[in-house]
């Protein structure tokens, strides 16, 4: 006979000593129920298919299905010039363009050994951290939206409009911008452009406020998100997950400090770092992020030189045979680009370095002996985009 | 041009000729035979506190005799560097897996035979991870066109004549 007192868990927290490999040891007559989450689900923010081994309603473990929005990016890369591929890499994360296209087009110059010019490179960083504060408003409205909570996504979607507005006068696009060239810039920014930014960050650091005044106190949103999804720093690195759930975890680790690329280095900006590892403090340490970002636009717009925006680069594109890794911090984590030469106009190999991809493989580790409804939370809290992790 | 610092010193006092180290464009990495494998890795996990495992790719040479060139790229938060290990197998070859090493290893192995098929021994779940399990053919290899598909995949599954 079971004891009285272990039926009742499911409601509680988990036992720690559970043993995951041998489930049903102190559940007797529990039955073990697999079940399907996805892939056409409103939770898992795009094709995600999960695999729940379940008891009750406690996961025993889950198995990722992905590759539904697999475009064969990689593949493409290998049969395009360097500069027909550019706009290819907004279509993976693609709530995230912009940081994609400053990833690949400083990867290629690297390749390249040019450097875009100072002016160009204050416009990357200005349109990047919108787009990182955009990026996370989109989070948040969905996270909070899965975790039950409707209001913020309103709240966020209207503000992130202003941002895409920003984009849509400089570029044309809202999404899939393709901002950025190899070199530099193709477009000076608009008449107006510095005034409508400043006007914005006047604008969305009071709205930030706003969704902390809705989420931080709330009973609900902490009980929900407070010791859901532990991850600890040593099993992040391990599973190699980076950006806000790594930081979340305790680990100062930002690729803008640690190894600084096109001008950060000139901004002062606050890496935040969270404790618990939980979904509570990776939702702290985005909403931090949003306000450094801010920090860091208004320093940009206020120092933005003038000169050129497009370096001195050669009609044709043809690197030198070798092979070159350059990766940025985009908002979702460490986004790398890995290219190998072989002297001609196209990339013989072009590797992106995805990174939802590698946080999405630590899901297993972070909903196991949680509730089925954790599992959304958890898959809200690691920001994936699925265009990102099929590639 | 050659990569010199102590860390390469004592790995070429220790493995020879087996190992070769450069550094391109301010990048540096090691060339390695592939008998080093894993062993090496080991070492720069334990002993260089190359803890984090950024990435694990390859790339597809089909007129060379060792076909293919694989490479883990390696990050140390302890010592704020990056460097790269390289080495070439043979069509058909298989390498130890990293997963012992770094379990993140998992998932970018995967992606390694589901686009190259190349196997890693030692894997705990060696299969496809973003193609369909049953599909044939590696399209990241150099032989297979950019048009090229797995027809009779395509006419079971989806009830299509192509899916281009």
């Amino acid at each position: 006979m079971t004891d009285v007192k272990d039926k009742a868990l499911p409601h509680a927290v988990a036992p720690s000593n559970l043993d995951l490999d041998t489930p049903d040891k102190p559940y007797l007559d529990s039955n073990e129920l697999i079940i399907n989450m996805g892939p056409q689900h409103p939770a898992t923010h795009g094709v995600l298919r999960v695999i729940l081994k379940l008891d009750g309603e406690k996961v025993l473990g889950t198995e990722c299905v992905i590759g539904y929005l697999h475009r064969g990016v990689e593949k493409i890369a290998e049969n395009r010039t360097y500069t027909m591929f550019n706009p290819y890499v907004d279509r993976m994360d693609y709530v995230a363009a912009v940081s994609n296209g400053l990833g690949y087009c400083q990867a290629v110059e690297k390749l390249l050994n040019i450097e875009a010019p100072p002016r160009a490179n204050y416009i990357r960083v200005i349109l990047t951290e919108l787009n990182r504060i955009a990026s996370h408003q989109l989070w948040l409205g969905t996270h909070a939206l899965d975790i039950g909570a409707m209001t913020p996504l309103f709240y966020t979607f209207r503000d992130r409009e202003e941002i895409l507005k920003i984009f849509e006068k400089y570029c044309g696009a809202r999404l899939t911008t393709h901002a950025f060239r190899i070199g530099g810039c193709q477009y000076e920014t608009y008449a107006g452009f510095e005034k409508e930014v400043k006007n914005f960050l006047a604008f969305v650091a009071p709205k930030i406020d706003e969704y902390e005044a809705l989420l931080t106190g709330n009973r609900i949103w902490i009980e929900r998100t407070k010791n859901v999804g532990v991850i600890s720093a040593k099993d992040a690195i391990a599973l190699g997950v980076t950006g806000p759930v790594l930081r979340a975890s305790g680990v100062k680790w930002d690729i803008r400090k640690a190894i600084p690329y096109a001008n950060y280095k000139d901004f002062d900006f606050e890496v935040p770092i969270g404790h618990n590892g939980d979904t509570y403090d990776r939702y702290l340490v985005r909403m931090v992020e949003m306000r450094q970002s801010l920090r860091i636009i208004e320093q940009a717009v206020n120092g933005i030189p003038e000169g050129p925006i497009m370096a001195k680069v050669p009609k044709v594109i043809k690197p030198a045979v070798g092979e070159i890794y350059h990766s940025i911090e985009a908002p979702k984590g460490e986004l790398g680009y890995f290219i190998v030469s072989d002297g001609s106009t196209q990339p013989y190999r072009l590797r992106v370095r995805p990174p939802s991809f590698v946080n999405l493989q630590a899901l297993d580790v972070m909903v196991r002996g949680m509730l089925v409804a954790d599992v959304v939370a958890v898959i809200g809290t690691l920001d994936i985009v699925l265009g990102e992790v099929d590639r | 041009m050659p990569w010199t610092s102590p860390m390469v010193e004592k790995y070429k006092g220790q493995y020879g000729s087996a190992l070769d180290a450069q550094s391109y464009l301010g990048q540096n990495y090691f060339t390695v035979d592939r008998s080093l494998i894993p062993n090496f890795l080991h070492l720069l996990r334990d002993e260089e506190h190359f803890d984090y495992c950024v990435d694990i790719t390859a790339a597809h040479y089909p007129k060379r005799e060792k076909q293919f060139d694989v490479f883990w790229i390696l990050y140390s938060f302890e010592r704020n560097e990056r460097v790269r290990v390289k080495t070439q197998i043979s069509d058909g070859s298989s390498l130890p897996s990293s997963v012992p090493i770094w379990p993140t290893a998992n998932w970018l192995e995967r992606e390694v035979y589901d686009m190259f098929g190349i196997t890693f021994d030692g894997h705990p779940d060696m299969k496809r991870i973003l193609l369909p399990e049953d599909w044939k053919g590696f399209p990241l290899r150099k032989d297979y066109g950019i048009l090229q598909q797995d027809n009779e995949w395509v006419q079971i599954n989806l009830g299509i004549e192509s899916g281009q």
